[in-house]
This record gives structure tokens, C-alpha cells and sequence, in this order.
């Protein structure tokens, strides 16, 4: 089932397109992020909008691999903006209401979950690795080393990481983990297994992108945005919408710096605060003896 | 009755019983503690010592979820900006006597060094005690120091914490070693006392500026008021003012509460020290606001606008007042421009932890009454240490 996407490339097609990454590392590789570029083995998911129905298969699947009851049959719908994330619920399909084609009041279902970072701020955030991106470009969290700062969940441009807030005293984070132990056997995340209409394709992040760009370049009337290519230096979770993505309640005015960046600007400094205070007060203790035998 | 209502019960009763030792000690050991208006100081530090431990104890029976008011979109609040940000930030004239006493060595400053080291103590273990409440597994509070990620400005500021709290230890524990008299443990605690000294004004360096490091990770939650790449040069220089301001604070009350003669000499010099760290800070907020187009933000949310003007105020004022020659030498006007000073500082921690970050939250966030009878509690700890160590400890006793 994850082979649509992975097969029918062709042994050229790869090579141009690896050497267009492999350019594209080269040049631009600084600016995706301070630490590392995409590895081409990192997996990724197209969530392609537009083919959607909104039936809420995914959100099933997510609670059923956790070992939860599934979506009860009855009640199945929720008005816009009443599903969120939280610590049980780490997907569900958002209800937006948008304009489309000239009318109002269009409902807009939009799969939410974690983004899985290329360089993700969460990770970087955690002081003691609890956090962390796997070689399969999978965002994962280990409990027993949390301490419970909750920086994960203020670095998170999209508020993903959600909290155990009725627990005493062993409360987790609790976010998507893209079905790690899935992804590492080669299957793909049970949401993506669930989807009926391959709104969702699970794939490398990297073909992923080429597949997103094929789809606008064959039917650039059917497409309005991409979204994940570069924000906040790439996420793994790439969405293609036939309208603007902040209607979608996504946050367009992100950097396309990678969050972590901006912290490590001030932190590689820390050497140089160090030595350089340390030089100052010890040359001005040695000055102020010398002063002091003096006098 | 609800799960864990006895556990609470107790450790209110056990926190009670607490004050009650604390409001005995505090008055002396005599048999009029209980008179007139102590009885009625006793009353109310038993009933919010009470109420803290319950509060306590059902933040660990029942969750942070059912004693406070965070939320999945706002999982920071009062303990980190009050507790955490506040405390540290006030106690920043620890290390800025350590320095000006024995790197520097300005005699005239002696007298206060241990009342401001104590200070220090205090506001970090203000900050301590907050993180208890607040981190969600705080028994794995040490796992920084052997998990290390080295990328995360929280690992930076959990080594500052542990190590800059063991210094100020080391640096109140003469103190005790004088009051027993255990004169051998005293002289090897001094032989150190140099690179103490150092280690502990570079500790605070990083410390004071890595707090305003956390929040470089928020470009699209802070508003444009408060965020700004120079966060981290931003808190550590209104740390300085505030620690100024804290010892001309400290040295006014402590005259007035324990009847020793105020250091006038010291004021003023604290007096004419804090325009200096105040007016370039005040223009470089400014002119780094103005930079980064920064004052739309003022305007399209009237609160964080308001709150924002207010801090500034506050910090304005005061340098302003301190820096006309009539008035920097009057005790009186130093005291409360210092007053101002420390009030601007910690608002300025709430806003960028808490009211800068309204705009982006789902559910707007306000400190629920057992967070703010927490952060009461932990302040009234500090304030009765400090009390018991000037009754017992040699902490205003002219030393070597």
C-alpha cells in the first residue's frame, strides 16, 4: 500500500531529481537549517486537500492503534472549530467553514495532527532529549526522561504537543508520533492506511514534494497553496489546498528559518560570555591585589 | 469527599502548625507573640500557610489541570513568569554585591553584601519553589544533568539554576558557620570565596540572559512589543537594574524594620548607578521596537498596549527622577524609584511570559486563586527566612 507513490518513478526521474535536491542541499541547505538537511530517507505524508470527503477515517484508525474505542457511529459529526487536539485526540479533521468557487459557507475538512518537523522546535526546545527526530523523520517522545517544562509545548509554532493535565504526578506530552514502530516495519501511519480517497499518501518526504508539485504543474486550476516546503524550514507533513492556507487556519506569516535557529544564535555564544566574563573579572581581581599590596 | 482531600487536610494542619513554629521563632521566643497585632500576623500566615499546602498537595493529588489554569495552547503561567522569571530577576543584586565587594572590592558596599546574598538566596529559591509546582514530573528535575541536549536554551538555564543555587549556598553558608562556630569549615569555605565569586557572576550572566533566550523560540506567539533578538541582551541588562534596585530596597527596609542606621553613602551610589544600565536599555527598547516596526502591535491590542506603556513607565520615571543631581541624593526619592524600578522589571517578566502571549492562546489565560496562593506562599517564605536569619544569623554584623 505504500508503494503507489514509492514505485512508478523511474530510475531518471530519480536521478534528476536527486541531483536537484543534491543542488538544492548544497545552496540552500544553510537557510532549510543551521543543523541539517533533509535526509532523504525521512518519510513524509501528501495531504492533499481537495480530496478529502471529511469522513473521519483517520481520526478511527489514530484512536484504534492507540487502543481506544473507535469513533462512535452515532454523534459522528462536530460543528467547526468544536474538534481539537489534545492528549488522547492526536489527529482529528477540523471543520473549517471557507469561500469557494464565488459561494460562502463551504465546509473545508482539514486533517490536523504534528507536522514532524524537518528541524523541529520542539526538539530542540527539550533540555533533556525526551523529544526527539528519528532517522525516519519521525517526531517521538520518551516519557521517562520529561520533566515536565512544557518548552516543547510553547516552541511548537502549531501548538501540536498536547498536555496529561489531570494527571498528579506522572503527566506526559502527548503528540502524534507519525506511527513510528509502523513506519520502522515499512507500513505506513494508520491514518494514512485508513484514508478511502488517497487524500493522504504516505511516501519519503522528498518524493512527497515532487508528487505535491506534479499535481499543481498538471492541474494548476485545481490548486490555490502548498504548504511545508520550507516553513519553519520544511515539515515532513506536506498539504496541498485549492484555497489560501490561512483560510484553512493554517499560519502563514512563519519563517521559513528553521524556530531552532533562532535560539541557537544566542546559545553559541555562551562560550564566549564565559571566557570573556572570566577573563575581565579575573584580570580585575589580580589588578585590584596589586592595588591593594601597593597601598 | 473528593480523592486526596485528605492528604490535603494534613498538609495544611502540618503547614499551619509551620507558621505557628515560624510566628514563635520570629517573635523572639518570648511569651508575647501572641499579643495584639502579632496574634493577628499569626493568623494570617497560619491560614495561608494552610491554604499553600493544600493547594500543594492537590497540585500532586489531582493534577495541574484541576489547580490551575493552564491550558494545552497556553502551558505556561504565573509560577513561570512571577515564581521563575521574577525571582531570579530579583535577586540579581547578589551577584552584583559579590562583584563590587570582592573583585572590585568597594569597601562601602560590605555591610550590605550578606543581606543581598541572602536576597538572592531567597528569590532563587522562590524560583525553585515555583518550578516544584509547576514542572509536571519534578522528581525528574535532575535529568538535565545527565540526559544533555545541548540546543535547548531550557538545558542552558536547568545547569545555571543548579549551579548558580549551589554557589549561593556556599556563599550563605558562613553565616551559618559562624553563628556555631565551626571555625575550620568557615576557613576553607573563605579560601574559596574568589572563584566562587566569579563563577557566580558568570553563572548569572548566563542565567539572567538565557531566561530572555527561552522566548527567541516564540517569533509568532510574542508580540512584536516585547519579542525581539536581543531578548537575551534585554533581560540580563534590567536584571542589573533591578538588582540595584533591590539592595537600595533592602537596605531601606532592613534600616527601618531591624533599627540600624541607613547607609546613605551606599544608597546614593546604588542611586546614581541604576540610570546607567536604565537609559541606554530604555533606548535600545525603544529604538529596536521602532527597527522591527513594532508599535502597530501596540494599538491593535489595547491590554498588551496598556501594560506595556505602564512597564515602561515605571522604568522611565525613575530614571528620569534619579537623574537630576537634587534628588539622587535623597534616600527618600531613591527608595521609591526603586520601588518603581522592581515593580517595572517584574512586570516586564509578566508580559513576555504571560500578557505579550495572550494574543495567541486559545483560551486567555488568568492565574487561578491556588496559583496566586502558591506564589504567596513562596513569597511569605522568603520574607519569614529572611526575617529568622536577621534574628539568629550574623546577617547585619559588621565582618571582616
Amino acid at each position: 500500500m505504500t508503494t503507489a507513490l514509492r514505485r512508478p518513478i523511474g530510475r531518471r526521474g530519480l536521478l534528476r531529481f536527486g541531483l536537484g535536491l543534491g543542488s538544492i542541499a548544497l545552496v540552500g541547505g544553510r537557510k532549510v537549517s543551521a543543523f541539517q538537511a533533509p535526509d532523504r530517507m525521512e518519510a513524509g505524508v501528501l495531504v492533499d486537500l481537495t480530496r478529502c470527503i471529511g469522513c473521519r477515517a483517520c481520526e478511527n484508525a489514530c484512536r484504534v492503534r492507540q487502543g481506544r474505542s473507535g469513533l462512535p457511529l452515532a454523534g459522528l459529526g462536530y460543528g467547526p472549530g468544536e474538534g481539537r487536539l489534545s492528549f488522547t485526540s492526536l489527529t482529528f479533521v477540523d471543520q473549517r467553514v471557507v469561500e469557494r468557487h464565488g459561494q460562502a459557507d463551504i465546509r473545508a475538512p482539514v486533517k490536523r495532527q504534528c507536522m514532524h518537523c524537518v528541524d523541529p522546535a520542539c526538539v530542540s526546545a527539550c533540555p533533556v532529549a525526551a523529544l526527539r527526530k528519528t532517522p525516519r523523520g519521525s517526531v517521538v517522545y520518551e516519557a521517562s526522561r520529561c520533566l515536565g517544562c512544557r518548552y516543547c509545548m510553547i516552541a511548537c509554532p502549531f501548538n501540536v504537543p498536547r498536555y496529561q493535565w489531570d494527571s498528579g504526578l506522572t503527566p506526559k506530552v502527548g503528540k502524534c508520533d507519525f506511527c513510528d514502530d509502523r513506519i520502522a516495519s515499512g507500513l505506513s501511519p494508520a491514518c494514512v492506511s485508513a484514508c478511502p480517497t488517497g487524500a493522504l499518501k504516505f511516501a519519503k518526504r522528498w518524493e512527497v514534494l515532487r508528487e505535491a508539485k506534479a499535481r499543481v504543474g498538471s492541474h494548476p486550476e485545481r490548486y490555490h497553496s502548498i504548504y511545508g516546503e520550507h516553513t519553519v524550514g520544511g515539515t515532513s507533513w506536506i498539504y496541498l489546498a485549492d484555497v489560501p492556507m490561512e483560510e484553512l487556519g493554517f499560519r502563514t506569516d512563519l519563517p521559513d528559518q528553521s524556530l531552532a535557529a533562532l535560539t541557537w544564535r544566542a546559545l553559541s555564544k555562551v562560550p564566549f560570555v564565559v571566557i570573556g566574563v572570566g577573563v575581565f573579572l579575573g584580570s580585575m581581581l589580580r589588578l585590584r591585589q596589586r592595588e591593594g599590596r601597593h597601598a | 469527599m473528593p480523592d486526596g482531600m485528605g492528604l490535603e487536610l494534613v498538609v495544611a494542619a502540618a503547614m499551619g502548625g509551620l507558621a505557628t513554629m515560624a510566628c514563635y521563632a520570629l517573635g523572639g521566643r518570648s511569651k508575647d507573640w501572641l499579643h495584639g497585632w502579632r496574634a493577628l500576623g499569626w493568623l494570617v500566615l497560619a491560614t495561608l500557610w494552610a491554604m499553600g499546602g493544600a493547594a500543594f498537595a492537590a497540585r500532586f493529588t489531582r493534577g495541574l489541570g484541576a489547580v490551575t489554569h493552564l491550558s494545552d495552547t497556553f502551558p505556561w503561567g504565573l509560577w513561570i513568569a512571577f515564581d521563575m522569571l521574577g525571582g531570579v530577576a530579583l535577586a540579581a543584586g547578589g551577584f552584583l554585591m559579590a562583584g563590587a565587594v570582592y573583585v572590585f572590592r568597594l569597601e562601602r558596599f560590605h555591610s550590605i553584601l550578606r543581606p543581598a546574598i541572602l536576597t538572592a538566596y531567597l528569590g532563587y529559591l522562590l524560583a525553585v519553589g515555583g518550578l516544584l509546582a509547576d514542572l509536571g514530573r519534578p522528581y525528574n528535575i535532575w535529568h538535565p544533568i545527565v540526559y544533555w541536549q545541548h540546543r535547548s536554551v531550557m538545558f542552558e538555564v536547568a545547569w545555571c539554576v543548579t549551579l548558580y543555587t549551589t554557589v549561593l549556598t556556599l556563599e550563605f553558608l558562613p553565616l551559618l558557620l559562624e553563628r556555631f562556630r565551626w571555625a575550620r569549615a568557615l576557613r576553607l569555605v573563605r579560601a574559596f570565596t574568589a572563584p566562587l565569586v566569579i563563577a557566580g557572576i558568570i553563572l548569572s550572566t548566563l542565567h539572567q540572559s538565557s531566561l530572555g533566550s527561552l522566548f527567541l523560540i516564540v517569533p509568532q506567539k510574542l508580540l512584536q512589543l516585547w519579542y525581539t533578538p536581543l531578548l537575551p541582551l534585554f533581560f540580563f541588562m534590567s536584571a542589573l537594574a533591578v538588582g540595584m534596585a533591590m539592595l537600595i530596597f533592602e537596605s531601606t527596609v532592613s534600616a527601618r524594620a531591624f533599627g540600624r542606621s541607613l547607609h546613605r553613602s551606599q544608597i546614593t551610589a546604588l542611586a546614581r548607578a541604576m540610570p546607567v544600565v536604565l537609559v541606554p536599555y530604555l533606548l535600545l527598547r525603544v529604538l529596536d521596537i521602532t527597527w522591527h516596526d513594532g508599535w502597530a502591535a501596540a494599538f491593535q491590542h489595547p491590554l498588551q498596549g496598556a501594560t506595556f506603556l505602564v512597564e515602561m513607565l515605571l522604568l522611565l520615571v525613575p530614571t528620569l527622577v534619579l537623574l537630576r543631581a537634587g534628588w539622587v541624593g535623597n534616600a527618600k526619592v531613591a527608595f521609591w524609584a526603586s520601588m518603581a524600578v522592581v515593580v517595572g522589571v517584574v512586570l516586564n517578566r509578566l508580559n513576555v511570559c504571560w500578557i505579550g502571549m495572550l494574543p495567541s492562546a486559545e483560551i486567555p489565560y488568568v492565574p487561578s486563586w491556588r496559583e496566586i496562593v502558591i506564589t504567596v506562599n513562596l513569597l511569605s517564605y522568603g520574607i519569614v527566612l529572611f526575617g529568622l536569619a536577621a534574628r539568629y544569623l550574623p546577617l547585619f554584623e559588621e565582618h571582616d
